[in-house]
C-alpha cells in the first residue's frame, strides 16, 4: 500500500522528446516505473528509451490503461495539456512546469475537480513510492534515488522538490522509511495541497506518521491545521518551517512563487503557532524530524 | 507586479470605467498645468507603490493651479513606507455621496477568484468585514464558464444595495472582473468607486497587481504603459548587485543562477535551490553569520552560470568569504557546480581553498565535485553532514578570521 501511486501505475510523459523529459524518462524507467508512451505533437514514430511517441495522448489511452501523465510542455503549451490528459480519462497529472500563470493553473485544477482527476503541482517534482514507482523528477538518477528513499512508515509532503529529498534521506539516515512522498510544487495555487492528501495518507494503513516541509506564503498550513483539528487524525505530524527570514520583509520574493509574505497569515511565524496549537510538532531543524517522529509514534503507542 | 496608481486609471479607462479629469506631473509645473487645464479644486496624490499615502501626508487637496504647483513641492520628497515618488497625479476633486469597495484576487484554498464587495468603501475593508459582515459579499468566480453581469449583481445585492445603484453598479463590477481574467492578474481593486452627488459613478482609487508569471504575455500591455524591462516593483527596488544577478541567471537558458538578493553581511552565498536557499539562509542566521546576499542555483546551471555568479558575489568588497550549499540535489549535477564555482573564486583572484568555507551540495556525481574540491583543497562533506551542521562549519571560520 502507499498513496496515488504503486508498482502497477501506468503513465504517460507529455512532452518526451524535451531535454528535462528524456531525462527524467530514462531515470524513472530505471527505477521501475512502467511509462506506456510518450506526447510531442509531430514527432510520431519515434521512441525515447524504448517508449513510443505519439501525436496525441488518444493515441495511446485508445489502445492502453493509462492511470496517469507527467507533464513537462513549456508553460505556454501546459495548459492545453493538462487538458489533453484530462479529456482523455487520465486521473493523475503531474506537472513539472513552472511559471504557469495562475489563472491557468486554476483552469486546470477546476477542469480536474468536474471530471474526477487530481493534478499534483505545478512547479513540482512528482511522487515516489519507494522500492515500487517513481513519477516525476523526485530523487533524480535511480541510484541517487535509491540512496535517499526508502520503504516505510513516513509519509511526506513538500513544497519544495528538492527539500522532499533532503527529508527522505535524512529520515533514510535515521532507520525510517517512507510510504510515499509528495512534492506537491511552490506555487500560490496547486492542484492538491496538504489538507487534500491528509485523508489518502490517514486511509494507508501503511502510513505511520507525516514529515513536511513548509514555507511562508499562502493558507496552506492554515487550512492543514483546520483538517487535523476538525479530523481526530490517527497520524502525528512533524512540519519544517523554512524562510523565516521573510517575516522581516514583506513584499519581497524569494524561492518560489507562492512564497511571498504579503498579510500577517503569510509569515512563518503565524502558520507555526497554528500548526503547533493543532497538535503538529514544529522541528526548528531538518535533522530533528526522525526523532520527533520517533517520539510521537512511542506517544501514540 | 504592482502597478502605479496612475498606470490601474490608465488600464480602467481603457476598458470604459468611469474616471475623473486627471494628470500625472512629474514638476510643479505640469502640476499648475494639470490643474488649469481641470478647473475648479484638485487633488494631488503621491505615485508610490504603497498604502497609507494620506497617512504620511502625501495627498492634499488645492483650490488653485498655484497651490497645486505649491503642493507638488510639499508631497514629492515625502517618502510613504521607504517609497519616494517619482510623479503626482493631479485629478479632480468630487463632491462625494457614498463610497463602495470592489475588489477581486485569489483564494488560494478553493484556488479560484473571489470578487469582494462592499457597501462601505474608503476604509480598511478587513474592518468592515470583521464589523459589519452583511455589509461584505466575497463571491467565488469559475474560471472556465464566462462571467456574466449575474454574478455582480448578485456580490453587489447581497450587501443590501438596491434600485439604481445596483444597476449603475453592475457594468462597473463586471468590468473589473473581465480586466482581471483579462491580463492575468492577482489583485484588481477599487477602493474607493463613489457615487457623487449628481448620481455619477467615479473610480476614485485603484490597485492593480500583474502576476510576475505572467508579465511576459502581457508585455504590449506593459510596454504602453511605460514600464521598463528593468523594474521588478517589488517592495524596494533592485540594487546593481540584483540588476547584475539577473543578467547572470539570462546569460543562458541551462537552470538557475539567480534571485540574487543583496543584503549588508559578509558572508556571500552561493545557495540553493527554491527550498534549499530559504532553509539555508535560516540557518546561516542562526548560528549568527552575517550573509551578504540571498541567492539560488538549480535545475542543473551550466559551469558558466555557476562561475559568474560566485565572481558577482565575490564582487563586494565586504565579502571575505562564501559558503556553497544546497540541499540533496536530484537533477542538478554536483560536479558542474563545483567546477564553476572554483573557476568563479580563481578568476576572482582568489584561493579556492582559502575563500570557500564549505561546500555541501551532495546528489548526482558528487564523487566527480569532490574529487575537483579535494584538488584545491577546498572543504566539503556529504549528505552525512545536515545543512544546518554544514552553514555552522561556515559561519565558525568567519568567526575565526575575525
Amino acid at each position: 500500500m502507499a498513496i496515488l501511486i504503486d508498482k502497477n501505475t501506468t503513465f504517460i510523459v507529455q512532452g518526451i522528446t524535451g531535454r528535462e523529459a528524456v531525462s527524467l524518462t530514462r531515470e524513472n524507467l530505471a527505477y521501475g516505473s512502467k511509462i506506456v508512451g510518450g506526447v510531442t505533437p509531430g514527432r510520431a514514430g519515434r521512441e525515447v528509451y524504448g517508449v513510443p511517441v505519439y501525436d496525441c495522448v488518444r493515441d495511446i489511452t485508445a489502445r492502453t490503461k493509462v492511470d496517469g501523465a507527467v507533464v513537462c510542455v513549456p508553460p505556454k503549451f501546459t495548459r492545453d495539456a493538462v487538458f489533453e490528459a484530462i479529456e482523455n480519462g487520465i486521473k493523475i497529472i503531474v506537472i513539472v512546469t513552472e511559471r504557469i500563470p495562475r489563472l491557468e493553473v486554476a483552469q486546470m485544477v477546476e477542469l480536474a475537480r468536474l471530471r474526477g482527476a487530481r493534478i499534483i503541482g505545478p512547479n513540482c517534482l512528482g511522487i515516489i513510492t519507494p522500492g515500487e514507482v517513481k513519477m516525476g523528477g523526485v530523487g533524480g538518477p535511480a541510484e541517487d534515488t535509491r540512496k535517499a528513499y526508502t520503504k516505510g512508515p513516513v509519509g511526506i509532503m513538500s513544497r519544495s522538490g528538492g527539500m522532499t529529498t533532503e527529508i527522505a534521506n535524512t529520515l533514510t539516515a535515521a532507520g525510517l522509511g517512507q510510504s510515499t512522498a509528495v512534492s506537491i510544487g511552490g506555487d500560490a495555487i496547486i492542484g492538491t495541497a496538504y489538507a487534500e492528501l491528509m485523508p489518502l495518507f490517514e486511509a494507508d494503513p501503511e502510513t505511520k506518521a507525516i514529515a513536511i516541509y513548509s514555507e511562508p506564503g499562502g493558507r496552506m498550513e492554515a487550512e492543514l491545521a483546520e483538517w487535523v483539528a476538525e479530523n481526530d487524525s490517527r497520524l502525528p505530524i512533524v512540519a519544517f518551517m523554512a524562510g523565516r527570514f521573510m517575516d522581516e520583509m514583506p513584499g519581497m520574493r524569494f524561492g518560489h512563487a507562492g512564497t511571498i509574505v504579503e498579510g500577517k497569515a503569510d509569515t512563518t511565524a503565524d502558520k507555526i503557532e497554528r500548526m503547533k496549537r493543532s497538535g503538529i510538532s514544529v522541528a526548528e531543524r531538518i535533522e530533528e524530524i526522525p526523532e520527533l517522529i520517533q517520539q510521537r509514534l512511542a506517544e501514540s503507542r | 507586479m504592482r502597478f502605479y496608481e496612475y498606470e490601474s486609471k490608465e488600464l480602467f479607462e481603457r476598458h470604459g470605467l468611469p474616471l475623473g479629469k486627471r494628470g500625472l506631473a512629474h514638476t510643479r509645473e505640469e502640476a499648475r498645468e494639470h490643474a488649469e487645464q481641470i478647473g475648479g479644486p484638485v487633488v494631488l496624490k503621491s505615485q508610490v507603490l504603497s498604502g497609507g499615502r494620506m497617512k504620511a501626508g502625501a495627498v492634499k487637496f488645492a483650490d488653485t493651479p498655484d497651490e497645486a504647483a505649491q503642493l507638488f513641492d510639499e508631497i514629492l520628497p515625502i517618502v510613504v513606507n521607504g517609497q519616494t515618488a517619482k510623479s503626482i497625479l493631479v485629478e479632480e476633486k468630487s463632491p462625494i455621496a457614498q463610497e463602495y469597495y470592489v475588489a477581486i484576487t485569489w483564494d488560494g484554498r478553493r484556488k479560484l477568484p473571489v470578487l469582494i464587495f462592499s457597501d462601505m468603501g474608503g476604509i480598511d475593508i478587513e474592518e468592515v468585514a470583521e464589523k459589519h459582515p452583511d455589509h461584505v459579499s466575497q463571491t467565488h468566480i469559475s474560471t472556465i464558464l464566462p462571467f456574466t453581469p449575474r454574478l455582480a449583481k448578485e456580490a453587489i445585492g447581497a450587501t443590501g444595495v438596491t434600485g439604481s445603484a445596483l444597476n449603475r453598479l453592475t457594468p462597473i463590477v463586471t468590468t473589473l472582473v473581465e480586466i482581471f481574467l483579462a491580463y492575468d492578474l492577482t489583485l484588481a481593486e477599487i477602493n474607493p468607486l463613489v457615487r457623487l452627488e449628481d448620481g455619477r459613478f467615479l473610480v476614485l482609487d485603484g490597485h492593480i497587481d500583474l502576476e510576475a508569471e505572467a508579465r511576459d504575455k502581457h508585455s504590449a500591455l506593459v510596454e504602453e504603459l511605460g514600464i521598463g524591462a528593468d523594474e521588478t516593483r517589488q517592495a524596494r527596488p533592485p540594487t546593481p548587485f540584483e540588476t547584475a544577478g539577473a543578467k547572470v541567471d539570462a546569460s543562458d537558458h541551462r537552470g538557475v543562477a539567480g534571485n540574487v538578493v543583496e543584503f549588508d553581511g559578509d558572508l556571500g552565498l552561493v545557495i540553493g535551490a527554491g527550498g534549499g536557499s530559504l532553509t539555508l539562509f535560516d540557518a546561516v542566521r542562526k548560528h549568527g553569520g552575517r550573509p551578504a546576499n540571498y541567492c539560488e542555483i538549480g535545475g542543473n546551471p551550466s559551469v558558466k552560470k555557476a562561475c559568474e555568479l560566485t565572481k558577482l558575489v565575490l564582487s563586494k568588497p565586504e565579502v571575505a568569504k562564501i559558503a556553497v550549499m544546497m540541499n540533496v540535489v536530484s537533477n542538478t549535477r554536483v560536479d558542474i557546480v563545483a567546477r564553476g564555482v572554483i573557476k568563479g573564486v580563481v578568476e576572482s583572484g582568489r584561493d579556492p581553498a582559502e575563500t570557500i568555507t564549505i561546500f555541501r551540495i551532495p546528489g548526482s556525481w558528487e564523487e566527480e565535485g569532490f574529487k575537483i574540491l579535494e584538488r584545491y583543497g577546498v572543504e566539503y562533506c556529504d549528505r552525512s553532514v545536515s545543512m544546518y551542521e554544514a552553514a555552522g562549519r561556515a559561519v565558525a571560520k568567519m568567526q575565526a578570521e575575525s
